[in-house]
């Protein structure tokens, strides 16, 4: 929201590394405690900075997957780019204990919070997923009332970040729906979709446009570019539809 | 997100965010921005954003004309402004 703008500049600061888990075998959530953290709103990311010996500094940009709930917990998840200088680190070297330099909270458009209502429409693309998880859990802690629908990309079963914990969301929370489409090779018996997403699968998943649904879109820029541009044809106000896009670097 | 600050890549305006809230001390992404080019109004998280190693150009979405241009070196930020005709910060919360 723009009457929250004003936030003064970003500075650098510490956090230690409280906890780490693997969520596939590509991607870690990592668990800072960052003290002094002023809060966050879901959607916002942070920049981290590793320093090499020799001075030379390496910047990344990570979504928070944690909801603001956790206070100064702020868990980020990786996706491990095997040519990467930075996330090899991060989802290799990195232990508990480890301290980390961040600045964020980082961002104020691909924000939602339970306040702006829905019904709330998600699509995600491989680890974009992550910024929308930080929806997702918000809703389950403060606006459980807010109906959602999550349609996440996956290339294979084993990809599917945070399967486990969305399985029992929408077990445990009523009125959150997740659809999935696996894109590279499904399980026998595989009953969600199995091609990229398109308007025929849009048009299943996504709310009606007469439902004025809040939108936002995450993962890679084709995937994100496709996929809006899809639903602008089907009838939806591009001033509800938000996007995140991002390209695999390491 | 992911690694957005790797090698050089099209991103989006959201990328840039950090980089611009270290030198302007308010939420950028929701900063309008209208291009001195062809005069489109967008805000920063819309835009297009080339984040590398040499530093960041934030480009117009309709006519991809160089917004922003941010480089740092030897601890100083470098800014380029000149594709910018307007920025449009809300600034008195």
């Amino acid at each position: 929201m723009e009457g929250t703008a004003v936030l003064g500049r970003l500075n650098w600061q510490l956090g230690e590394v409280v906890a780490t888990r693997p969520e596939t075998p590509r991607t870690k959530s990592i668990t800072l405690d960052v003290p002094g953290w002023t809060g966050h709103r879901p959607g916002q990311h942070v920049d981290l900075r590793l320093t090499s010996e020799d001075g030379y500094h390496a910047e990344r940009s990570y979504s928070i997957a944690s909801p603001p709930e956790d206070r100064s917990r702020v868990t980020l998840t990786v996706e491990r780019i095997d040519t990467g200088e930075v996330s090899p680190y991060l989802t290799d070297e990195l232990h508990e204990g480890d301290q980390l330099e961040l600045r964020g909270p980082i961002g104020g458009y691909f924000v939602w919070e339970a306040s702006m209502g829905g019904p709330l429409f998600l699509v995600a693309g491989g680890s974009g997923i992550v910024p929308l998880m930080a929806m997702i859990r918000h809703r389950a802690a403060a606006g459980p009332s807010v109906a959602t629908r999550l349609l996440y990309s996956s290339r294979s079963l084993g990809e599917i970040i945070y399967r486990d914990e969305l399985d029992r969301l929408t077990q445990s929370s009523p009125g959150l729906e997740v659809a999935h489409t696996l894109t590279r090779e499904t399980p026998p018996g595989w009953a969600g979709y199995r091609r990229r997403v398109d308007a025929d699968m849009l048009r299943d998943v996504a709310w009606p446009p007469d439902q004025n649904p809040l939108t936002y879109i995450c993962g890679p820029t084709p995937f994100v570019e496709g996929a809006a541009t899809i639903l602008a044809g089907l009838g939806y106000g591009p001033q509800r539809i938000k996007t995140e896009r991002f390209g695999p670097t390491g | 997100m992911q690694g957005r600050m790797g090698r050089e890549n099209k991103l989006d305006g959201n990328a840039s965010a950090g980089t611009l809230q270290a030198i302007f001390p308010f939420e950028m992404t929701e900063v309008m921005v209208t291009c001195a080019g062809c005069g489109a109004s967008n805000v920063i998280g819309e835009t297009a954003a080339y984040v590398s190693g040499m530093g960041t150009i934030v480009r117009c979405p309709s006519c991809d004309r160089a917004l922003i241009r941010i480089a740092r070196l030897e601890g100083r930020s470098y800014l380029d402004l000149r594709g910018s005709r307007v920025l449009r910060i809300h600034a008195d919360g």
